[in-house]
């Protein structure tokens, strides 16, 4: 008996010697062998041609071009779930997670905390710490090119625009958007409707029959829906869409659209970490980085409108404007308020506490 | 000029946003006359809004996927009649199971269609009535389900009231010991309305994603199937008063846009609460007047088990 439990013990500590000596015979993995293992976290279905489809376009196009391994979940409610959702990847192992909405902000920077080598990018936020870093694009930019193609493209002068939330990213959106608007057309009003949602098709879509029966000919949206798309293409009138070309919804209808493309700033971040020369910043790029753009015009936009479009978008592209055109002066408010003078541009600190309607928008900004 | 084109344009949303809770509040109705509440709702609703895109999406047919949708609803409701009329499970429980089990359902499988485009259900020109200024655009410019919606009531109010099975109804709904004396058979009489209301709540939904919304995304129902419980006490369980709280309902919930894109300055807060603050009314108004017989039927919510004292 003696004997057996001496054999025993002999073989089980030459296991455990060789399992070590195997170990420690095992190369370090190379750089080029270990994947970076990149977590993202969204607010809604990907599959909606909205705010999370581009984040999730960004995510496919890093997995395919850069040796890394992706991971998200999709439709994260904003709060406690969210927490538990990005410790989980945290906990997982995972080198970089980027959560993409701005309601994220507090739980990124919780969990950050408790992971202090894992690497936390937070979408809109203004939140940072030594290992989160937050990125934004100046999606004005390209809202106010949109602005272009429909105060070229409207025959009533009236153009409705239905709009989630009033916050300043989206009272910046519709100020870009009518300054477009007001650039080739000083004649034409933008009306705007608040949903109180980000994703609701059916009541965007009836905010969008609202502006239409009130003789709206060209629709905007900051909404994740393709719902204000489909109400403009049943009634024959014209549309532009955000998030990501939303033609399929609205083939007639859809002009052109502002869009994300967040593979920039992934495939940024990814260099950054796999280089080691990540550090914690606030990324907010515009047009020039390719950040923002306009999705492919609908051909029924005439070769004049789309040189305009052009014209302005090269002011971006050869820095011949400051990158918060088109709000240099001189801007009025709907009180006829002089906001800035002639020449001079707002900061950035006024652009993200905007909270205030140009002169061509019709409408009010709820107060709380 | 303006109020008349406002009031056409405000008639025409609420029938629109009310035609999905009309189904659905007729269906339940019909299922709380026999005496079985169901809470399942937005769970059924939800179901027959996935199974009704996929079907128009995979045959190009919209019409089968309202057919296909209500059946889908017809199967969550057997599922429910089972628990609750055959093995007696408390009714309130199988409801909200089945919520749960529509929405992560639902979630589930049609993850993969979510941004498809299928073939919808389009409005019609009815002639020579649509032409009608004003009038043409609030009443008859509408999709064909909109006025189904609407013969749908007196065909119910008649099956209720008229006819052999609406008596039958009452009877189980009010007093399933006589109705059990009488020879009336409680359970298949309650089986048949669960599902009969099943498959309007499911039709609802399907006519959510194929002709109102005209898209399917996760969690479409937003809420839907509860306020159409609500509406079922604001209706007295009665169908020519359904139809009422329906536009009523779906007028509130448009109202805002249409006030704003006027230009009014109204609160947009505010706005935003009055369908729920409605709801909250309606729901007290209910049980101020249960006591004046509001129209509740007597055993509703309790299973009936022959030979207990009830």
């Amino acid at each position: 008996m003696r004997r057996t439990i001496l054999v025993a013990m002999v073989l089980a500590l030459l296991l455990i010697g060789c399992a070590e000596e195997q170990k420690e015979a095992k190369p370090s993995p190379t750089p080029a062998e270990e994947k970076l293992k990149v977590a993202f976290v969204y607010v809604s279905p990907i599959g909606d041609a909205g705010w999370s489809y581009a984040h999730d376009l960004g995510r496919k196009f890093i997995e395919e071009h850069y040796p890394v391994e992706t991971k998200y979940s999709e439709a994260v409610p904003e709060g406690p779930d969210a927490e538990r959702v990005i410790r989980e990847y945290a906990e997982q192992g995972y080198d970089i997670i980027f959560t993409t909405s701005f309601g994220y902000m507090d739980p990124t920077i919780t969990v950050a905390k408790d992971f202090p080598n894992t690497v936390f990018m937070h979408c809109s936020g203004y939140k940072t710490a030594k290992n989160v870093g937050t990125y934004f694009g100046r999606m004005y930019q390209a809202r106010y090119l949109s602005g272009l193609v429909a105060g070229s493209m409207t025959k009533t002068n009236k153009i409705g625009y239905v709009a989630a939330h009033p916050i300043p990213e989206v009272i910046r959106g519709i100020n870009a958007f009518a300054l477009g608007v007001k650039k080739v057309n000083p004649d034409a009003k933008v009306i705007v409707v608040w949903t109180g949602t980000w994703y609701d098709p059916a009541k965007e879509k009836e905010a969008a029959i609202s502006l239409l029966d009130q003789g709206c000919d060209v629709i905007a949206q900051h909404q994740d829906s393709p719902g204000p798309q489909q109400a403009a293409e049943e009634r024959g009138v014209y549309s532009i869409g955000y998030n990501s070309d939303m033609s399929k919804f609205a083939p007639n209808a859809h002009l052109t659209a502002p869009i994300w493309n967040w593979s920039v700033i992934y495939s940024y971040v990814v260099e950054n970490v796999m280089a080691g020369t990540w550090k914690s910043e606030e990324i907010w790029w515009g047009i020039d980085k390719g950040v923002v753009d306009l999705a492919p015009f609908n051909k029924v936009v005439p070769e004049d409108v789309r040189k305009i479009v052009e014209q302005e978008k090269e002011k971006y592209l050869k820095g011949e404007v400051p990158e918060q055109y088109p709000f240099v002066g001189p801007i009025i408010d709907q009180n006829g308020n002089v906001v800035k003078a002639e020449g001079e541009a707002m900061t950035d600190e006024e652009l993200l506490s905007m909270n205030f309607f140009v002169d061509n928008v019709v409408g009010e900004i709820p107060q709380k | 000029m303006i109020e008349v084109e406002f009031l056409a344009s405000l008639i025409a949303a609420s029938m629109r946003a009310g035609t999905p809770l009309l189904f659905a509040t007729l269906g339940e109705i019909i299922t709380e006359r026999s005496g079985v509440l169901n809470l399942g709702l937005e769970g059924i609703m939800i179901m027959g809004a996935m199974t009704g895109f996929y079907v128009s999406l995979v045959t190009g047919n919209p019409w089968l996927g309202i057919l296909i949708g209500g059946l889908a609803g017809l199967l969550l409701a057997i599922i429910h009649a089972f628990f609750t009329v055959t093995l007696k499970v408390d009714q309130a429980v199988t409801g909200l199971m089945l919520v749960l089990l529509g929405l992560g359902l639902t979630g589930f499988l049609g993850k993969d269609f979510v941004g498809t485009v299928a073939e919808y259900i389009t409005p019609m020109e009815i002639p020579y009535l649509s032409d009608i200024p004003y009038l043409g655009t609030a009443l008859f410019s509408h999709d064909p389900f909109v006025y189904l919606g609407i013969a749908l009531v007196p065909v119910i109010w008649f099956i209720m009231n008229k006819t052999r099975y609406g008596m039958e109804l009452f009877a189980v709904g009010e007093n399933p010991e006589a109705a059990d004396t009488m020879g009336i058979p409680v359970d298949r009489v309650r089986f048949i309305a669960v599902l009969i209301g099943g498959f309007l709540v499911g039709v609802a939904g399907a006519y959510l994603s194929l002709a109102y919304a005209k898209v399917w995304t996760e969690g479409l129902t937003a809420g839907r199937g509860w306020i159409c419980l609500a509406l079922v006490i604001f209706s007295g369980w009665t169908p020519h008063r359904a139809i009422f709280g329906a536009y009523l309902f779906g007028g509130l919930d448009v109202l805002s846009f249409k006030l704003q894109a006027l230009g009014l300055g109204v609160s947009y807060h505010f706005m935003r609460m009055v369908p729920y603050v409605f709801t909250i009314l309606v729901l007290l108004v209910g049980v101020i007047r249960e006591k004046e017989k509001f129209g509740a039927p007597s055993a509703l919510g309790k299973p009936y088990i022959r030979e207990q004292k009830y």
